[in-house]
This record gives C-alpha cells, sequence and structure tokens, in this order.
C-alpha cells in the first residue's frame, strides 16, 4: 500500500519508519496503562536511533571512497559512542563508562581485529563497517545487560555482601555470585540467536547477501559465522566488565559503595 | 581484676561521619575493657547503627577514629579487623548449604578449615546442639540468627558488634537468642557492643549504656543509671 502513495524511495523510506515508529509508540501507551512509563525514553530513542543511521548511511556513502584506515577510525569512534550508552544502563556504578569503553574496546576489537587478520572480515570498508558494528552493537547490549543485572543484584544482596566482608571475605570473593550471575545473565540473548538461527530469525545480512548475488549455502554460513564472532565478542566483553566492575563497587578499605538509598 | 586495669580492647576516639550535609555521628568517644558490655540506644535514626557500622569500618569515618587493642584500625588490613569485631546483623543473612558450611565460612576466608568438634562446641554454645547438617532454609528466626552468632564466634573475635539482633524475631525466639548471646558473653567473658532499643534488653544484658540522639552521644554511664534516669 505505501509502494502505491510513495513512489520516491527515500519518501517510501520515512513512511515506514513513521508506521514502524507508530507501531512502538502504542505499546508504549499499551504500557503505560499498565502504568509503566517508557514514553520519554522510547520517543527520545527512537527518533536518536532514526537520525543517527540517516547520518550513519550519509558517512557510508562518503566511507566507501575513503582510504581503508577510515574504517578503523568509524569503529572507534562506534565503541565510545557504545560504551557512554550501555554505561546509562549502571546508574551510579563508579567508573561505568569507563569500564563499558575498555570492555567493548577490548571484547568486540579484538574479535574484529583477530577476524580481519585471518581474513574472516573483509578489509573493505563496505565489510568491515558494517560487521564490526554488528559485533560492537550486540558487546553493547550485552555489557549493558551485565551491568544493570550486577547492579540490581548488589542493590538486592547489600546486607548478605556486606554479612560477608563482616565474616573477612574478601570484597571480590563477596560479590562473586553476582558476577557469575551477571555474566550468564547477559549472554542469554547472543546464546538464543545462535540457537534460533534459521528457524526463527533469518538475519538482514543474510538476505542482503543473497540480493547482492552471493551463493545462498555461502551467505547461510556466513550468518552462522557472525552469530558466532558476536557471541564471541559479547562474551569477551561480558567477561571483561563484570571483571572490572567487581573492585569498582568497593572502596580501598573494602567497603561496599552501592547501597540501596545512597 | 576490676574493670579499670583489664585492658582495652576498643576504644573511640572523635568518630564521626557526615555524609553531604547530613551528620549520622558526632563525635563519638566511649572506651571498653575486655568482658565488658556496652548497650548504644536511642530512638529510630539516631545513628546506633552508623556508629556500630564505624566500629567494623563498613563505612568510613570522616572524623577520628578507633583503637583495637591500642592499634589505629585505619593501619590493620578490613579483613583482619573484621575478624577481631565480629559483627551479626540485625537479620541473619544466612548463605546457602547447611548450618555447618556457614560455621565454616569465616575461617575458609583465610584459608583455615574449622574441625568438626569446634563446629559442635560453637552449636552448643547457641543452644543448637546438633543442628550441623541441617540446611539454613529450614530454620526458625531464633535459630537462623543463633546459627549467625555462632558463626561470627567461628571467627573468634575480640569482640562482638550486634546490631538489634532480636528485633525482627517474636518474644519466643527473643528470648532464645537473648539467651545464647548472654551465655556466650560469660563463658567467652567477649567484649561486646550492642545495638538495641530495647531498655529492658539493655538492662539485662549490658554493664555500660550510650545513648545517642542525632548522631550525637547524649549520655553515658553505667547501664541502670543512665536507661532508668
Amino acid at each position: 500500500m505505501l509502494k502505491l502513495l510513495f513512489p520516491s524511495q527515500l519518501q517510501l523510506g520515512l513512511a515506514q519508519a513513521l508506521v514502524a515508529a507508530a507501531a512502538g509508540l502504542a505499546v508504549v501507551l499499551l504500557a503505560r496503562r499498565r502504568g509503566i512509563h517508557l514514553e520519554g525514553e522510547t520517543s527520545i530513542a527512537m527518533l536518536r536511533g532514526l537520525v543517527q543511521i540517516i547520518a550513519v548511511g550519509s558517512i557510508l556513502v562518503i566511507l566507501l571512497r575513503a582510504p581503508r584506515w577510515t574504517g578503523g577510525l568509524a569503529l572507534l569512534g562506534m565503541i565510545v559512542a557504545a560504551g557512554a550508552t550501555s554505561a546509562r544502563r549502571a546508574k551510579g556504578m563508579p567508573e561505568a563508562f569507563r569500564i563499558s569503553a575498555w570492555a567493548i574496546a577490548f571484547g568486540a576489537g579484538s574479535i574484529i581485529a583477530l577476524m580481519t587478520s585471518l581474513g574472516v572480515i573483509d578489509t573493505a570498508i563496505t565489510s568491515l563497517v558494517p560487521v564490526g558494528s554488528m559485533l560492537i552493537a550486540n558487546a553493547m547490549n550485552t555489557n549493558g545487560l551485565a551491568l544493570n543485572r550486577f547492579r540490581s543484584d548488589v542493590l538486592a544482596h547489600a546486607g548478605e555482601i556486606e554479612t560477608a566482608l563482616a565474616l573477612g571475605a574478601e570484597s571480590r570473593n563477596s560479590v562473586s555470585p553476582y558476577v557469575q550471575a551477571s555474566f550468564e545473565a547477559s549472554l542469554i540473548p547472543a546464546i538464543d540467536s545462535l540457537r534460533s538461527l534459521g528457524i526463527v530469525w533469518i538475519p538482514g545480512l543474510m538476505a542482503g547477501m543473497l540480493l547482492s548475488g552471493a551463493r545462498p549455502v555461502y551467505a547461510a554460513i556466513y550468518q552462522f559465522v557472525v552469530l558466532a564472532m558476536i557471541f564471541a565478542a559479547s562474551g569477551l566483553t561480558s567477561l571483561v566488565s563484570t571483571m572490572l566492575i567487581r573492585s569498582r563497587v568497593f572502596s580501598p578499605a573494602e567497603q561496599l559503595l552501592l547501597q540501596p538509598g545512597k | 581484676m576490676s574493670a579499670a586495669t583489664k585492658p582495652s580492647i576498643l576504644r573511640a576516639e572523635h568518630l564521626g561521619r557526615t555524609v553531604g550535609d547530613k551528620i549520622l555521628v558526632h563525635d563519638a568517644d566511649f572506651e571498653l575493657q575486655k568482658g565488658e558490655v556496652l548497650a548504644i540506644t536511642g530512638s529510630s535514626g539516631s545513628g546506633k547503627t552508623s556508629l556500630l557500622r564505624l566500629l567494623n569500618r563498613l563505612d568510613e569515618p570522616t572524623s577520628g577514629t578507633v583503637f583495637v587493642e591500642g592499634t589505629d584500625y585505619r593501619n590493620l588490613s578490613p579483613r583482619e579487623l573484621r575478624r577481631k569485631l565480629g559483627m551479626v546483623t540485625q537479620r541473619p543473612y544466612l548463605f546457602p548449604g547447611s548450618v555447618a558450611d556457614n560455621l565454616r565460612f569465616g575461617p575458609a576466608q583465610r584459608g583455615e578449615t574449622l574441625p568438626p568438634e569446634t563446629i559442635a562446641e560453637l552449636l552448643v554454645q547457641v543452644g543448637l546442639k546438633d543442628y550441623g547438617g541441617r540446611d539454613v532454609a529450614h530454620l526458625s528466626g531464633g535459630e537462623a540468627q543463633r546459627v549467625s552468632v555462632a558463626r561470627t564466634l567461628a571467627n573468634s573475635p575480640l569482640a562482638l558488634l550486634l546490631d538489634e539482633p532480636t528485633s525482627a524475631l517474636d518474644e519466643a525466639a527473643k528470648l532464645e537468642v537473648e539467651a545464647a548471646i548472654q551465655k556466650v558473653m560469660r563463658d567467652q567473658e567477649l567484649t561486646c557492643v550492642m545495638v538495641t532499643h530495647d531498655v529492658a534488653q539493655a538492662i539485662r544484658l549490658a554493664d555500660r549504656a550510650l545513648v545517642v540522639e542525632q548522631g550525637r552521644i547524649v549520655r553515658a554511664g553505667p547501664v541502670e543509671e543512665v536507661l532508668r534516669a
């Protein structure tokens, strides 16, 4: 129907974006009726997402003609932005941005570097930037989930943690059950994506590869490659962020800094 | 030996903590000799628990310090300090597993294994003979709090810090826990600081008392004199 109303591709795209956003906002209104207020955050996130992706689309046009090193620069910028975004999920936790940025840089960055050097990811900007951004975005989500879960668990179990400290436990040991739970919970989406690949969902990249003339079997195998890389990058990010954050919630005198009501 | 000539276990000197513009504890000075029991009383939010947390350095003082056997506690590692000043919280917060697992927890942090006979002795002291193998999930509130006391004693502390250990219990359980604490204090001549809002309990258990109001010690002295005033 929209295709008939909007003959130009740009107009069609904007109309499709409006319809999809309206569906999202309808869900927000349903949530509001149940007393859950997501209006502000969701509206801003949608608007930001649309503006950002249009900006990136425009930049990609320039990048396609730019030297290869600019691809690395673009990924670095994405890592910093990803660190800032996922750090917001760890409100009140000391050094959340720095930890997030380092964890994503190490987790996603090392997998991108390794896979590029082995030839799994092509160094051409048209391949490096989209595939790299997928790894960074998923690492960001995993990091946000890990920090958010860790924060909730520490706040909910401050009594148990301080009891362990009062009995002479090392601070890092007193939070180790919550570090483990955060790590495991943060990887649920990545594991479920791998598990349901091809059955529940077919990633957009595969459709793109097929449209650009790749052989279906190769396109299918590459989907697994991408998801396995996402899992590796996300897992490494979560391992690093949970390892770094566990010491940051304590003072040098092993006092729990993150407490309910503080 | 009279109280005055007994060795000093704990001495708070100008101890205070201010967070933002809120004074939680202000200029607290007191000393405890070996075997003395000090009750800290006051209304809710007066700063009793804040003062106790400073003694165990679960919070950092913003002024003053505490001396443990004459040593400034900032010169002790926090882990060593907390082993020496064993704390029992209002809620017992037992770790999943058996009663014996909980008793082994403290010594295990220093790489020590608590012998079965010590576990049995500790459980007898708190009136829970043969409870070692029980799952903590199946204990009553009073039993759980007594396990918490035994778990703290398993670290062989110099002093016990009790934060309203019976306030979350019903009357029968409260008396059980109080009896266990009294027995431990008497048998081991253990120095003790006990936060309580229960004046009668303070009179039953303590030698001396401090009354705290808005973070300040407003009265201090022999328990009967201070609390019956």
